[in-house]
């Protein structure tokens, strides 16, 4: 399964995190940092995986990347294969692309429960959804339009069962 | 008072954008203060009636508390009030707090969203629907998986595959928390293997692969299932996760091996996506290995990925490798040249991927000529892919006994060489090393006394704190193998050179036990040289003259070196130092004779010296962890299973470290072999009433503990492990003696040059600890349930009996294993699973060294 995702920026901020198995706040930020460590030592053009037995237990990596001024990290273990994982965070970073035309750190920063929106069409429970990141766009507009929609009368449809 | 809020605070609340832009705008340092503030305000806000501004409020209150840490349990009653709302945002916000703070065993209110979720599960409005899935799949705990089990069943069959897929994903979650849900929803999970929806497919089999990684054999009996989907689906998705499955299930069943190895293959060759290829590969080649063919066309693709520039796929095409090389390694060196050229890399996973490969490739035949390579790259690196390469190549070197090594000659030099490394952080390791070499490769002393004094020789590494643990071990070998040294002076004249004083009181108290050692030494031929009527005696081929005037140049020079020690404020070096002062003294009475009615005392002298060197040229050697289980518990001793008791005797004092340097007994608790050999003194110190009840110890097991010098019969680190008998035994004799078991003696077949013995012990000396790999308890609940739902009702019987027995066999374990074997047994030999087999197997090596079924002595291993 898909342990945890979360993009911070490259000195280090979080911009979102979500776990997917509990863990106090205090030891989401504490990881976040150990895992910025980890990625401030990486040079240019290795590898995209790390292992972090250290961080999560035996047998979890992570993989990540950057775009722009932002890493995006997915953590994940055994049942997820890693060349999948590399092709996912290129869906949900092509999904925030369609969603904000271009997308750049202030749009993170600056509609955090959208992002968990997306994500959340994507990645459920710690797995995979969606691969196909026009689907995933199709899903969150319906859901923009509902909220729109929101203070007028819901459709009788609806309403009930 | 209460700081009343403004007309214009209450009638604009600030928006999570303000908060945001608020934050960011902050001079750096003050964030914490403009958090506060915000969270005051948002308590105030919160309480609201007004949903628009409580949604609000909890927005920026879950904002603060995912990115900045804020404390936010105080407000989950508000989420749950507000998921009720009929706006979907509200319910939206209301829901994503409570996935992002609500923890599933503290959180009180959880219990409070049940209702809710449950009408949300039922909701007409699929975003609702996948609201509630996604939250339910992210705080549940057990009392919500059970009271909402049936509302996810009912999902399972939704029509909408958008929704269906949600469930399917979310149910997994459900299991885990409520096994039993299984037996409600198995079936229509199962259904779901059928579907022609890719996504409905693909969380399917992602569920089944998260529940074959915990126990695959429940899942068996859908193999047929799995295979239907392996031949004719073309989604890379969801072929990568069903071969991961049958990457469990094929090592189960043989024949599952043989029908799903060719439509493997055949993707493996024709698909287009890395992804599978790789998956593919990584499959074949760890649970197909002994499909020759299948494996070939791995290992090719394995090529063709360490051939490509891109780094992700050269760092997995040798993880594949290194999974190839257990059993297949040709594979490896069939690809060496690849594989050497990825250890200059510029990718430390890469790097450090290829090492492990060539540490895969070491056999006797190229150990040198790889131990070269590979610190030849180790010195061109930076210190920790530096200390990476040492730690490996030790590791590997010293594996069962230094099987590999066949010059030992070279790995003594080559191990010196190490040492000197700059960043050489092994120190302690190669420490041990020169020291288990010394005591069971005889053949190699004479080269290991040569590298021990190239290093005591040297000033300037007694500067460098980090090879102090390695001087130490030189010095021991030079005191100890003293025989075989050119020049006993000069390794005198090392062992007390002016800069020891930079040294850690434990290492100077070695050097000065083995300027003991020399000292003992030198006299022994100094008195054979007086025997011999001042013929001079040459002890070993190159052993310098010895005169009278040498050696009472020699015992000066100890005697100015040490004597300013006899004051030292470390107690080992103050008692060692006085040790040979006072053996001086002896030693002086001897040479310089003394007038008429002292030769008594110079006899007297002479015996006493005779013994001393008589005991240290006795052979060390190796000594069993077990050797003290075998030692027979006298009749009538009673011994407890733990020492608590000893605690409260010594005043919480029952920490005793030795000097564990070269210490290869593990000292147990005190079993009392009941004899002691050494006479103890008696703590002379402050007697608080601890160190006189500890006094009382050490005159009962007085074996285990450093007695001070007496004259006689000590040797230095460790306690002897047998006394010290006459010299002139016969050699193969005494080590039979001191090991109390059989030597393994290697000879190769067909070499010119015969690989020295290395003394081992028969019974394995103990040192692996297996490790145990305990199952998640719930997965063995679910399999349980699985179990039962896939194979019918026979299953119950056994699936619930064997549970109760895994957890009463848990339980026995994490206590003491002592009476629990002949249950234990019994157990395996009935048990359907694996698992009780493969535990049992875990066992057997431990049962060898619990001889006595109670007694309670506990075995060297840890559990």
């Amino acid at each position: 399964m898909i342990r945890g995702v979360i993009i911070m920026n490259d000195q280090g901020k979080p911009r979102l995190i979500k776990f997917y198995e509990f863990q106090p706040v205090e030891k989401q930020h504490e990881l976040v940092r150990s895992i910025y460590r980890i990625l401030c030592s990486r040079a240019e053009n290795v590898s995209n995986f790390v292992k972090v037995d250290s961080l999560f237990g035996p047998d979890v990596r992570l993989v990540y990347k950057t775009f722009a001024t932002l890493y995006f990290v997915f953590v994940f273990d055994n049942s997820e294969n890693e060349l999948a994982m590399l092709d996912l965070m290129q869906v949900f970073v092509e999904t925030l692309d369609k969603c904000f035309s271009n997308v750049c750190e202030l749009d993170v920063v600056f509609n955090f429960s959208k992002v968990h929106t997306i994500l959340d069409e994507i990645i459920l429970g710690g797995q995979v959804l969606e691969t196909s990141s026009s689907e995933v766009v199709k899903a969150v507009e319906e859901i923009s339009k509902m909220e729109r929609n929101a203070n007028s009368i819901l459709p009788a449809s609806w309403q009930g069962r | 008072m209460a700081v009343v809020p403004s007309l214009m605070d209450s009638l604009f609340q600030r928006s999570i954008d303000d908060v945001i832009k608020g934050l960011r705008l902050c001079p750096p340092g003050t964030e914490s203060i403009f958090i506060s503030k915000s969270l005051d305000e948002i308590r105030r806000e919160i309480k609201s009636t007004d949903p628009q501004t409580k949604a609000t409020a909890l927005h920026k209150l879950t904002y603060l508390h995912s990115l900045h840490s804020a404390e936010m349990s105080w407000a989950a009653f508000h989420s749950v009030e507000l998921s009720s709302s009929a706006a979907h945002s509200y319910k939206r916000v209301a829901f994503l707090s409570a996935s992002l703070s609500f923890n599933p065993s503290t959180t009180q209110v959880i219990l409070l969203l049940t209702h809710q979720l449950r009408k949300d599960l039922s909701s007409a409005n699929p975003h609702d629907v996948s609201l509630a899935l996604s939250t339910l799949s992210a705080i549940c705990n057990p009392d919500l998986a059970r009271d909402l089990t049936p509302d996810v069943f009912a999902l399972l069959a939704s029509g909408k595959p958008f929704v269906r897929k949600k469930a399917i994903a979310a149910v997994l979650r459900v299991f885990e928390q409520y096994p039993d849900a299984v037996r409600v929803c198995f079936k229509r999970v199962v259904e779901n293997l059928e579907s022609d929806d890719m996504g409905i497919l693909s969380a399917v089999v992602g569920l089944f692969c998260e529940l074959t990684e915990k126990e695959p054999r429940s899942y068996l009996p859908l193999a047929p299932e799995f295979y239907k989907i392996l031949v004719d689906c073309r989604n890379n998705w969801v072929l990568i996760k069903v071969i991961k499955i049958f990457a469990k299930l094929a090592p189960l069943e043989p024949r599952l091996g043989k029908r799903v190895v060719e439509p493997i293959c055949d993707h493996m060759a024709r698909t287009g996506a890395k992804s599978l290829a790789f998956e593919c590969v990584r499959m074949i080649v760890t649970s197909l290995s002994e499909y020759d063919s299948a494996v070939k066309l791995a290992v090719a693709k394995l090529r063709e990925f360490l051939l490509e520039d891109d780094p992700n796929l050269k760092y997995l095409g040798l993880q594949g490798l290194t999974i190839v090389s257990k059993t297949n390694m040709w594979a490896v060196l069939e690809n060496k040249e690849l594989v050497v050229k990825a250890l200059s890399d510029v990718d430390v996973n890469i790097k450090v991927e290829a090492l492990r490969l060539v540490m895969c490739m070491v056999s006797e035949d190229n150990v040198m000529e790889i131990s070269r390579i590979l610190i030849s790259q180790a010195l061109k690196s930076d210190p920790e892919f530096c200390n990476e390469i040492l730690g490996h190549v030790l590791l590997t070197c010293s594996r069962n006994f230094y099987e590999v090594v066949f010059d030992f000659d070279w790995y003594v030099s080559f191990l010196g060489e190490m040492a000197r490394i700059p960043h050489c952080r092994k120190g302690n390791e190669i420490e041990n090393q020169l020291v288990d070499i010394g005591m069971r490769v005889k053949d190699a002393r004479v080269q290991l006394v040569h590298i021990a004094r190239e290093l005591v020789i040297d000033p300037a590494l007694l500067g460098n704190s980090f090879i102090h643990g390695v001087l130490g071990a030189a010095a021991w070998v030079s005191g100890e193998y003293i025989e075989l040294s050119r020049n006993p002076f000069e390794i005198m004249e090392a062992l007390l050179q002016p800069r020891t004083s930079l040294l850690t009181p434990s290492v100077r108290a070695v050097y000065i036990q083995s300027a003991f050692k020399v000292l003992t030494f030198c006299l022994s031929l100094y008195l054979k040289l007086n025997n011999g009527n001042g013929n001079v005696v040459v002890a070993s081929s190159s052993m310098h003259r010895f005169t009278k005037e040498s050696f009472v140049n020699l015992m000066n020079l100890v005697e100015t070196n040490l004597g300013p020690l006899a004051g030292s404020n470390e107690v080992e070096v103050q008692e060692r130092a006085s040790n040979v002062l006072g053996l001086i003294k002896l030693i002086k009475l001897i040479v310089f004779g003394s007038e008429g009615d002292n030769v008594k005392g110079e006899v007297e002298a002479s015996e006493m010296v005779k013994l001393i060197f008589d005991a240290f040229s006795e052979d060390l050697g190796p000594v069993s962890v077990n050797a003290q289980e075998r030692v027979p518990i006298p009749d009538g001793l009673v011994l407890k299973e733990n020492l608590g008791d000893l605690d409260d005797i010594c005043g919480g004092d029952t920490e005793f470290s030795l000097p564990s340097s070269f210490s290869i007994v593990k000292l147990q608790k005190m079993d009392a072999a009941g004899t002691s050999d050494c006479t103890s003194k008696e703590e002379s110190e402050t007697l608080t009433e601890s160190t006189s009840l500890l006094a009382e110890h050490r005159k009962r097991h007085g074996l285990y503990y450093l007695s001070s010098e007496n004259a006689g019969t000590v040797s230095n680190d460790y306690p002897p492990a047998i006394d010290p008998k006459d010299k002139d035994a016969d050699e193969a004799e005494d080590l039979a003696r001191l090991t109390e078991e059989s030597l393994v003696i290697k000879k190769k077949p067909n070499q010119a040059r015969i690989r020295p013995v290395v003394v081992k012990l028969d019974d394995g000396e103990g040192f692996n600890v297996s490790a145990k790999k305990r199952e998640v308890e719930g997965g063995d609940l679910i399999s349980g349930a699985v179990q039962e739902v896939l194979l019918g009702n026979e299953a119950t019987a056994t699936s619930s009996s064997s549970r109760k027995r895994e957890s009463s066999k848990k339980s026995r374990e994490r206590n003491k294993q002592q009476h629990g074997h002949g249950k234990e047994r019994k157990s395996q030999s009935t048990g359907k699973d694996k698992e009780h087999d493969g535990q049992g197997q875990r066992e057997k090596p431990k049962r060898k060294s619990r001889q006595r079924g109670d007694g309670g002595a506990l075995p060297a291993q840890s559990s």
